[in-house]
């Protein structure tokens, strides 16, 4: 990947990290976690590989971003903030009565979202349908959703995952946030949805397994996936939740649960000093 | 007297997508593996091109259709009421009531008249469930002529729309003629004094052979028929509660949650009088012939007419 390129999508993942905190902080509640661990997949996303218009996000040939593990707004509105979609403030009101931003993805109220979702395993679904959509009427977009690890264990996902390949999908992208943690624990220790790269393989998608925090790993991700034909893409990332807040990195605590502000203010001086530093000031 | 013609609602939503789908390029209908039982398999014989079976996997056709409709498609999802319903009921209610998505359902099967199949399959809680999502028109035709306008509506009706068809052949009462149907309109069949009787469904026409014995024995009974549960027709409810001052409803479905709580509803907040509720008793089906357990069930004219009149002599 070109340096400045790299550069650009590090900033940008640390300032969408920094919209997570800020939003949790104010909602004082939601999900770090599992937001802060794809922010760099969401800062690739939003600067390189979708196909979006902020001034026009109903526009009909635009690629589709799902957000199945719903609970990590945070880190879609960020993302979305950082893009133009809407104001940078409405982070702040995050969660709270009459605000823009549900804790959960709300496509009737939000700019830039696509779909509802919340309710685990049901945006692969709804990805899947948006996906076939663009194959019955020879539209050009891709539909992207984003699933979490313990997400997979929702039986849904893989009726979804059987039907997509069935339909030879490949417009069709799933990113796996393989980030390891769950509510009650570690998802091996709760019910291992693992080896997920097997599953997806059997169920006959193309799979990728990447770095979800190197971004030239991200790149050939999507070059390659681009490339796939007749079958649906699982690009599966390993992750660390909580990325880039040194006390929340492989906490499980930091799953659903917002800063102090204490914490807050010690997360978004690290934040801002990684920021400092990719900016060179 | 002329035949009777019976034709069972399913097919009338099969026919009706044929019809349909020849107008609309965009209408695309899904399935779950039951295409051949809910006839739409009518539809994939003539658009091959738009039918998908989405396989025996009921939340994943909902949310396939809620993805659809996202990017303006006109969807039909259809597997039996016990699946629509109840099965995939959270994937309705969050993919597609939320997010008032357009997805239309075709729930075929509905009700005690599934048959031999049994409990399991013989789905009385559907209108119960489905009236619960916020923004979501529940739609019961009573019979084929209904059945297809229904359908018709549907599909005009933007937003979320539960369409409940029957497994049986059942008569086809109304006049083709002259029938019209209303979204959120009930239509008055009958008028009379004494009793108002609001049916919905296949039992609309049980309704109306009670009404006529009735008759003959010196009783005035209004007929309803309540095809949209949802959003339902008060003032048509708020006018019988107060010229009739008695209700009786009559549906193939428990009589928790159903037409009758709809209907008991809006007379408790506008005008309370007395609501007789026929109905699925708070217990499960059965197997056996449909029209064997619909009589067990008292889901038939000559119930309706004794409860009619035990409730005129509790006046």
């Amino acid at each position: 990947m070109e340096a400045t390129l790299k550069k650009q999508l590090q900033i940008n993942a640390c300032k969408i990290r920094m919209g997570v905190i800020e939003g949790v902080f104010n909602a004082k509640s939601g999900h770090p976690g599992g937001s802060l661990s794809i922010s760099d997949l969401l800062a690739y996303l939003y600067t390189v590989q979708l196909n979006i218009d902020p001034k026009n996000p109903q526009m009909p040939d635009r690629d589709r971003l799902v957000l199945s593990k719903g609970h990590c707004a945070p880190g879609l509105y960020s993302a979305l903030a950082l893009r133009g979609f809407f104001s940078a403030d409405e982070l702040k009101k995050l969660r709270h009565i009459d605000a823009m931003l549900q804790g959960h993805p709300d496509m009737t109220g939000t700019p830039g979202v696509d779909m509802s979702t919340g309710s685990l395993g049901q945006g692969i679904s709804a990805a899947c349908g948006m996906a076939l959509s663009a194959k019955i009427s020879n539209d050009p977009y891709k539909v992207y959703a984003i699933l979490g690890d313990g997400e997979l264990q929702e039986g849904q996902v893989w009726e979804a995952a059987m039907l997509s390949a069935h339909l030879k999908l490949d417009n069709l992208i799933a990113i796996v946030d393989n980030n390891g943690l769950q509510i009650d624990g570690k998802v091996t220790e709760i019910c291992s949805p693992k080896p997920i790269d097997e599953k997806f393989l059997a169920f006959g998608w193309h799979v990728i397994l990447i770095n979800a925090h190197d971004f030239d790993q991200i790149e050939n991700a999507f070059n390659e996936a681009s490339k796939v034909e007749d079958k649906p893409v699982a690009i599966i990332q390993c992750s660390v939740k909580g990325k880039g807040v040194s006390f929340m990195e492989n906490n499980v605590n930091w799953h659903g649960a917002a800063p102090n502000e204490e914490q807050y203010n010690q997360a978004m001086s690290e934040l801002k000093a990684t920021l400092a530093e990719l900016e060179g000031k | 007297m002329a035949e009777v013609i019976k034709i069972a609602t399913r097919d009338s939503y099969g026919d009706a997508l044929v019809e349909l789908g020849a107008k609309y390029d965009d209408l695309i209908v899904l399935d779950a593996d039951l295409a051949k039982a809910t006839k739409t398999e009518k539809f994939m014989k003539a658009y091959p091109e738009r039918f998908f079976d989405c396989g025996i996997a009921e939340a994943n056709m909902m949310g396939v259709a809620a993805g659809l409709a996202t990017t303006g498609k006109l969807v039909f999802a259809s597997t039996f009421a016990m699946f629509a319903a109840g099965r995939a009921f959270e994937i309705v209610r969050n993919s597609i009531g939320y997010p008032h998505l357009n997805v239309k359902i075709g729930a075929t099967h509905a009700g005690i008249s599934v048959g031999e199949d049994g409990a399991s399959h013989q789905c009385n809680e559907d209108i119960a469930l489905m009236r619960s999502i916020p923004g979501m028109t529940v739609i019961n035709p009573a019979d084929d002529i209904e059945a297809k306008a229904a359908v018709a509506a549907a599909l005009e009706h933007k937003g979320p729309v539960y369409m409940r068809f029957g497994r049986l052949a059942t008569p086809v009462f109304n006049d083709k003629a002259t029938y019209k149907f209303e979204l959120g309109k009930g239509i008055q069949l009958k008028d009379g004094n004494d009793i108002t009787i609001i049916a919905t469904g296949l039992m609309v026409n049980e309704a109306l052979i009670a009404a006529k014995e009735l008759e003959e024995k010196g009783i005035s009974a209004r007929v309803i028929n309540i095809h949209t549960i949802k959003p339902i027709d008060r003032d048509i409810i708020v006018k019988a509660a107060k010229e009739t001052n008695l209700i009786l409803t009559v549906e193939e479905h428990s009589v928790i949650g159903g037409l009758g709580s709809a209907v008991a509803d809006v007379v408790t907040e506008e005008y309370p009088i007395r609501v007789v509720k026929i109905g699925v008793n708070d217990t499960f089906g059965m197997s056996g012939p449909a029209a064997d357990l619909l009589k067990k069930f008292g889901l038939s004219a000559e119930n309706i007419v004794k409860k009619a009149e035990e409730a005129i002599s509790a006046k």
